[in-house]
């Protein structure tokens, strides 16, 4: 010991002061600072994204429209990339060198630090060929991806499509959807989206400086696992669909077929169609800009989204409500000398002197000048205003959902047109008027426009006399096959059933006796009462169109109907015989019909600007037309605009 | 005699307590820190965890040959291994191996020497012989120069290596020659120089001088009938300028690139964590990942998965605060301070000058270790590539300090006997 003994202490005291700055400065990065704990995960974890399976859709008898294809997604996470020869990259993948920056600033823009798809949906040769060579390029990948596969190519607007999200569809989903990811655009795989896409699943993988893989994080206690996406039953027969669109080959229009007894729908055609294997794959968008430049536009979903007037169709619905009103019977008896006779000097055609007709026969002769008097009945003689009569009439053929969507379980359907009291007063600047005014309306003609999907809703609800079911597409979700509530409710008509009788009586003797608008051996059924009524709507741009609607067999329906062909004429020509062949098919799996008339059905090209007809079945009878009255008003229809457009 | 009575008769069993446990915590950590899974048992001797616990026995014979030493034979035989150490500092600049741009390892079949380390007992054996001769007043000009040379001629050879980590070590001895009497002003001189470094690396050196000045004037103006004082700090001004000019010059001409981004790391004027900041940062994720409670044994994913490097050796405590979390820490650095305490205590009960010298020197130096070492991997001070005493990975450094603590406890366990 010497005199200096007491440094000892402040040679201690500085080793103790030390000690402490550095316990505080550890204390401070280790418990109060969490940003290194964050920093420590974005070293070692790498999120990897396991993309679910989407779900298969099944037709109703199990059999498969649409399934999953593998692909392969190359990401890229650009602050990982290395030098390396590009030129041989590009030759690997087939890019060119500018598409390689391009693709490479945008996932650089993105996020250099997050994985983005560099080229999408490699084919399984590429990828295979790819993968050798993979380790050469730090910082891409492979991802395995599906795409959507349509085995028998058909149904291409209710199966509808995915493309990828946008970055609108990003931001409404929560956080949901990330760049790459497919999105359902229109159908089935819009209005399924949820179920469809199934539930990502999440490996968190770790790695390490060297960003070579070391395996899970926490032995994957917070990786999660794919859900593959609900599997979708659809309602759709997948021969019934097939023969539809091939019925409808070279034809515009629809058809659509309901099974009343649930309201599951049989076929949704929509002519002219498409390959729905065109918008898949890389060539998707090349594909589809086509499409939407074809002028007879296969991408317009025509069952949902067409509206036309309904014409003669209509008169099943006036001689429903008007019985309802108690203003017509079976037997009453209006004199048809080929015409209705109203206003001043207004007449309404027929296309016959029918003489005396009855409420069945009217149907069946589709006589206009009957359903003039109802009209004018049921407007101007119900005891109340005409105005207030007029709302009365409306209300009542509301209740058939005419003017008002349906709610199928599709996207983008259009709710039709049906015109109201304030419509007319305003045109007539009073609402002094009557039936005179809109007389059109009796027959079907005039300010209505009633899509497909409605008639044949309609079909289905005088099928069932008096109510339907909601029209659906998807009769089962997933592997408990859940049926939505909504489409085991009835909605009913507002029609007795009692009055539907002496209708359906009527729509019978349309195809099955002399008479008949659509009386004819290609039209009947063997063995099978088939029920409808023929219609040709207006068109002032050009053809009238051919309408049909129907059910069969008259008692327990199987299968209700409604059918549009564009720009053909009458409804008895074109409509009733492939509305038969549809439900023949349906009821006995074939059609019992000589081959030559069912080919000529076939390969009828009936597209705007081909050359007309000539015509080697000669129907029987004719349909009624009507001239209009009142040189008003174009029926509202979107299907009137495509005659304008330029043919194929 | 006392020595008779056995080998570790009257030797200081919490030292040896502590040592050992710094020296398995080290162990579990190397492990821990490049952990292979090919490989995974911890004696496993193709693996650097093996081969610690092979230097772990090594260090453990040595301490036990050295106890079974005379005491007296370290005082006689210091100027043979300073005069050893000068000669292997100079080989090494010849034959040495070159590894992470320093030259100083002796390659000796499969292992390799690091001269250095050993430098640091031989200097301070010297240094404390030197010092315990009678009649030294180290105060006195030529002490206080004698003991310079003593430490400058093995911090020289180290720096041409150039090793500058294991240089600096030797300026810890500043705390021997305070406690042996050199005026207390040399650490209050030492702390405002430290200062003033880092003041003028961050401040304009015109602006700083301003300062300087204007505080200098002010306190002559207030104290101006105190002569002594303003003598003092017009002097302290002048060379406090001199100085100032000096760390600018030093700084842009003396050290090295990587040694200037380092400081310019810890001061914050780089602000560059993928690159010159890289290491840093990465120790601070490390350890501040680990949290309260850390991650678990072998469950730390930063040092194991080589993010931190170096995580074996120089920032060995990555893993420790990464894996054991705050309290861990917390246990390391008790421990340290605890040695490092006892060191002075048991100093201070010496008889003899020359163990009492030497103990400071040993207390200097681990100090310095353990400062700079963990300093770094949290960043309160630039990265210096110094070993932490006892847990690094390594051999030499191992041993060296095995041999520097055990010469002591040795000492001390003849506390009684006469040198």
């Amino acid at each position: 010991m010497n005199s200096f003994f007491q440094r000892r202490f402040v040679i201690q005291g500085i080793f103790i002061a030390v000690g402490l700055v550095l316990l505080m400065r550890l204390f401070y990065i280790q418990v109060i600072d969490k940003s290194y704990f964050l920093s420590a995960n974005n070293n070692v974890l790498r999120k990897k994204i396991i993309y679910p399976a989407r779900g298969v859709i099944l037709d109703r008898n199990g059999q498969i429209l649409v399934q999953n294809e593998p692909v392969y997604d190359l990401m890229v996470i650009p602050h990982e990339v290395k030098p390396f020869d590009t030129l041989e990259f590009c030759r690997l993948i087939g890019i060119d060198k500018a598409g390689f920056d391009k693709r490479f600033l945008k996932a650089k823009n993105y996020s250099p630090y997050r994985a983005s798809v560099f080229e999408k949906q490699l084919s399984a040769m590429t990828y295979a060929t790819f993968q050798e060579t993979l380790f050469q390029y730090p910082g891409f990948y492979v991802q395995n991806r599906s795409v959507r596969r349509y085995p028998d190519t058909i149904a291409a607007q209710f199966l509808g499509y995915i493309s990828e999200v946008n970055d609108k569809d990003i931001e409404n989903s929560n956080g949901f959807y990330k760049p790459g990811d497919y999105i359902g655009r229109s159908g089935v795989e819009r209005s399924y989206e949820e179920l469809l896409r199934g539930q990502r699943g999440v490996e968190n993988l770790m790695v390490d400086a060297f960003n070579r893989p070391k395996g899970h994080f926490s032995d994957g206690r917070y990786d999660t696992l794919a859900v593959a996406g609900d599997k979708l039953i659809s309602s759709l027969d997948k021969d019934l669909q097939k023969f539809g669109e091939q019925l409808m080959k070279n034809k515009l229009g629809s058809i659509v077929a309901i099974e009343p007894s649930t309201g599951e729908i049989l076929a949704f055609v929509s002519s002219p169609t498409y390959d729905p294997n065109m918008m898949v794959g890389r060539q998707r968008s090349k594909n589809s800009v086509a499409l939407y430049k074809d002028p007879n536009k296969p991408m317009f979903i025509r069952p949902i989204q067409a509206e036309y007037p309904p014409g003669s169709i209509f008169k099943v619905i006036n001689a429903l409500v008007s019985q309802q009103f108690g203003q017509a019977k079976p037997d009453t008896r209006y004199f048809c000398a080929g015409g209705y006779r109203f206003g001043r000097r207004g007449l309404m055609r027929c296309t016959h002197v029918h003489g005396s007709v009855d409420l069945a026969q009217s149907i069946q002769y589709s006589c206009n000048t009957y359903y003039g008097y109802v009209y004018n009945r049921m407007i101007d003689h119900s005891g109340l205003r005409p105005v207030n009569a007029f709302k009365k009439w409306r209300e009542a053929v509301a209740k058939f959902n005419i003017g008002s969507k349906l709610d199928i379980d599709f996207p983008n359907e259009r709710k039709g047109h049906l015109p109201t009291d304030e419509l007319y007063t305003k045109r007539w600047k009073s609402d002094r008027w009557g039936s005179s005014f809109n007389i059109s309306l009796s027959i079907g003609q005039g300010e209505l426009g009633i899509t497909p999907l409605q008639m044949a809703n309609v079909a289905a609800s005088v099928a069932n006399r008096g109510y339907f079911y909601k029209p659906h597409l998807i009769k089962a979700i997933g592997e408990k096959q859940v049926i939505k509530p909504e489409f085991t409710k009835k909605n009913y008509t507002g029609i007795d059933a009692k009055y539907y009788d002496v209708v359906i009586e009527g729509m019978s003797r349309v195809i099955n006796q002399p008479g008949g608008t659509a009386y004819n051996s290609v039209t009947i059924i063997n063995g099978i009462e088939f029920c409808g009524k023929t219609g040709t709507v207006q068109n002032p741009h050009g053809k009238d169109h051919a309408v049909f609607f129907g059910f069969a067999p008259r008692n327990n329906p199987k299968i209700a109907i409604a059918i549009v062909v564009e720009n053909v004429g009458f409804g008895a020509t074109w409509a009733a015989p492939i509305a038969s062949f549809m439900v023949e098919k349906y009821l006995k799996d074939s059609v019992d019909k000589p081959k030559a008339i069912i080919d000529y059905y076939l390969h009828k090209n009936l597209m705007p600007g081909h050359d007309k007809p000539k015509v080697k079945v000669k129907p029987a009878t004719s349909d009624s037309t009507d001239k209009k009255s009142e040189p008003e008003t174009p029926p509202i229809s979107e299907a009137n605009t495509k005659a304008k457009l330029p043919n194929e | 005699m006392n020595n008779q009575r056995g080998l570790f008769f009257n030797v200081d069993w919490i030292m040896i307590l502590i040592y050992l446990a710094l020296c398995i915590i080290g162990w579990f950590n190397i492990h821990a820190a490049v952990y292979d899974v090919n490989h995974p048992s911890i004696l496993d001797l193709e693996t650097n965890y093996g081969k610690q616990f092979l230097f772990i026995i090594g260090a453990l014979i040595i301490g036990g040959l050295i106890m079974v030493m005379d005491a007296k034979f370290f005082n006689s035989i210091a100027p043979v291994f300073y005069g050893i150490t000068l000669i292997l500092l100079i080989i090494v600049l010849i034959v040495g191996r070159n590894v992470g741009g320093n030259q100083a390892w002796i390659p000796l079949g499969s292992f390799r020497l690091q001269p250095s380390e050993f430098a640091k007992f031989s200097t301070c054996l010297l240094l404390a012989r030197y010092l315990s001769a009678t009649n030294l007043k180290l105060n006195d000009i030529k002490t206080l120069i004698t003991s310079g040379i003593i430490l400058l001629i093995p911090m020289g050879l180290i720096m041409l290596q150039p090793d500058t980590g294991s240089a600096l070590t030797f300026t810890s001895i500043v705390f021997v020659l305070y406690r042996e009497g050199l005026s207390g002003y040399v650490l209050v001189i030492g702390a405002i120089c430290i200062a003033l470094f880092v003041l003028a690396l961050l401040f304009n050196k015109f602006f700083l001088i301003g300062v300087l000045i204007a505080i200098t004037i002010a306190t002559i103006y207030l104290n101006k009938k105190n002569r002594k004082l303003v003598t003092v700090v017009f002097a302290g001004a002048i060379i406090s300028i001199a100085f100032i000019f000096c760390v600018d010059f030093a700084y842009e001409n003396v050290l090295q690139s990587h040694q200037r981004n380092r400081i310019d790391v810890i001061l914050g004027k780089i602000d560059d964590p993928r690159g010159q900041g890289y290491n840093l940062n990465q120790s601070k994720i490390a350890i501040g990942s680990g949290g309260l409670w850390g991650k678990g044994y072998l469950q730390g994913t930063q040092t194991k998965y080589d993010f931190v490097p170096e995580q074996s050796t120089d920032f060995i405590f990555c893993t420790v605060g990464e894996e054991w979390g705050f309290v861990g820490s917390l246990v390391v650095i008790t421990l340290y301070l605890t040695l490092l305490i006892r060191i002075v205590n048991l100093a201070e009960r010496q008889r003899s000058s020359f163990s009492r010298i030497y103990g400071y020197g040993v207390a200097s130096i681990l100090f310095f270790h353990f400062f700079i070492n963990i300093g770094m991997t949290i960043g309160l001070v630039p990265v210096i590539g110094i070993p932490l005493p006892f847990l690094s990975y390594g051999g030499s450094s191992l041993w060296s300090f095995t041999i520097l603590l055990f010469i002591l406890l040795k000492l001390d366990s003849n506390r009684m006997g006469f040198i």
